[in-house]
């Protein structure tokens, strides 16, 4: 057996060349700036003043999910390239349940908070 | 290369040799079953996301208790914004240097994979410092996890946050470990992936962390 063979066989891809390295780093330190920046802007839009402040929660909501796309395209290579259609796929369905998950249990709670009685009057329903 | 899908199909069932595993695989189309580096890839991405389902649900049990502070300190009290920013610095750098050793892993360097790894090591080691420094702190305030529904909430998402980074940092030994031992061997390069793969989702829940839970518990 020769050596492609067993490489072919293990799945294991050749090393990378110069030029291929380097487009990688690249890669990554795009998404450091990109993230680093997103990051930066959440930790002082709050403090800067520019963003009316009712709207704080949602501008701090909108950078974190930027940055999230930003990890997962720069950081962990989710794209929408042919060998990555499963991963993609997986991770639509992750956030549906993500989503599910923290908005049912918002709304639900939500209501139970608001249909429970005060507890002075709770406990004396309860004697 | 115009071959008709069973003729390509029988090729790639007969194994090695014939040239169609030699080319990567995606597992659709004509280029034959997927390679065993995006089946593994795959399935560790599967584990993740259901890591990722986990946190949510911490994630909602906290934001529905925020408010039963019972009396005690809420997180506009309590969360110092300078070591929650240092600490988004190092596990962010930290995520940057793993990719740098993934990369120096593929292209089989052996000194810049483990230099890069002892940088990721450090810096993740530094989160981990902060934050204990952080829980400490508050424990010693009487703070802890048993004063309030919101503070147990609160150590037990950021909590959960920090054993996944501890078991995280003694994966990136193991790695270290089986690279000297092993060398670049495809299966070692293989735990290498699923480890940056672990690594860089875990700073992604920290981005949901430290938006979620310090900076709107801090301002709002």
């Amino acid at each position: 057996m020769t050596h492609a063979h067993t490489h072919a066989h293990s799945g294991a891809e050749p090393a990378m060349d110069a030029g291929r390295i380097r487009g990688a780093i690249l890669i990554y330190a795009v998404g450091l700036v990109l993230a680093g920046g997103l990051t930066a802007a959440s930790f002082i839009a709050p403090v800067s003043g520019l963003i009316w402040a009712p709207a704080l929660p949602v501008a701090l909501v909108v950078f974190a999910i930027a940055q999230m796309g930003v990890h997962l395209v720069f950081f962990l290579h989710i794209t929408t390239g042919p060998d990555n259609v499963n991963n993609a796929l997986a991770l639509a369905f992750g956030v549906l349940i993500v989503l599910l998950i923290m908005a049912g249990s918002l709304w639900i709670m939500g209501h139970l908070n608001h249909n429970m009685p005060p507890m002075p009057q709770l406990m004396q329903m309860q004697r | 290369m115009s071959a008709g899908g069973e003729a390509v199909f029988d090729a790639a069932e007969a194994g090695p040799g014939l040239g169609l595993r030699d080319r990567a695989g995606y597992g659709h189309g004509e280029s034959g079953p997927a390679s065993k580096r995006v089946i593994v890839g795959y399935g560790f991405w599967i584990f993740l996301l259901s890591d990722i389902v986990m946190f949510s649900a911490f994630f909602a049990a906290y934001a529905v208790l925020v408010g039963q502070t019972a009396g005690g300190p809420s997180g506009a009290q309590l969360f110092d914004l300078r070591e929650v920013g240092a600490e988004t610095a190092c596990l962010l750098l930290s995520s940057f240097a793993c990719g740098m050793a993934s990369i120096a892993a593929d292209a089989r360097r052996f000194w810049p994979f483990q230099i890069a790894m002892a940088a990721t090591f450090m810096l993740g080691a530094g989160f981990l410092g902060l934050e204990l420094h952080e829980f400490a702190g508050l424990v010693a305030r009487g703070d802890g996890p048993q004063r309030s529904a919101f503070l147990s909430a609160f150590f037990t998402l950021v909590g959960c946050h920090g054993l996944h980074i501890t078991a995280g940092l003694m994966w990136l030994l193991t790695m270290m470990a089986q690279i000297l031992a092993k060398g670049f061997r495809a299966d070692i390069l293989r735990r290498m992936l699923c480890f940056s793969l672990f690594w860089h989702a875990l700073d992604i829940i920290w981005v949901a962390i430290f938006t979620v839970v310090y900076l709107m518990g801090a301002y709002t």
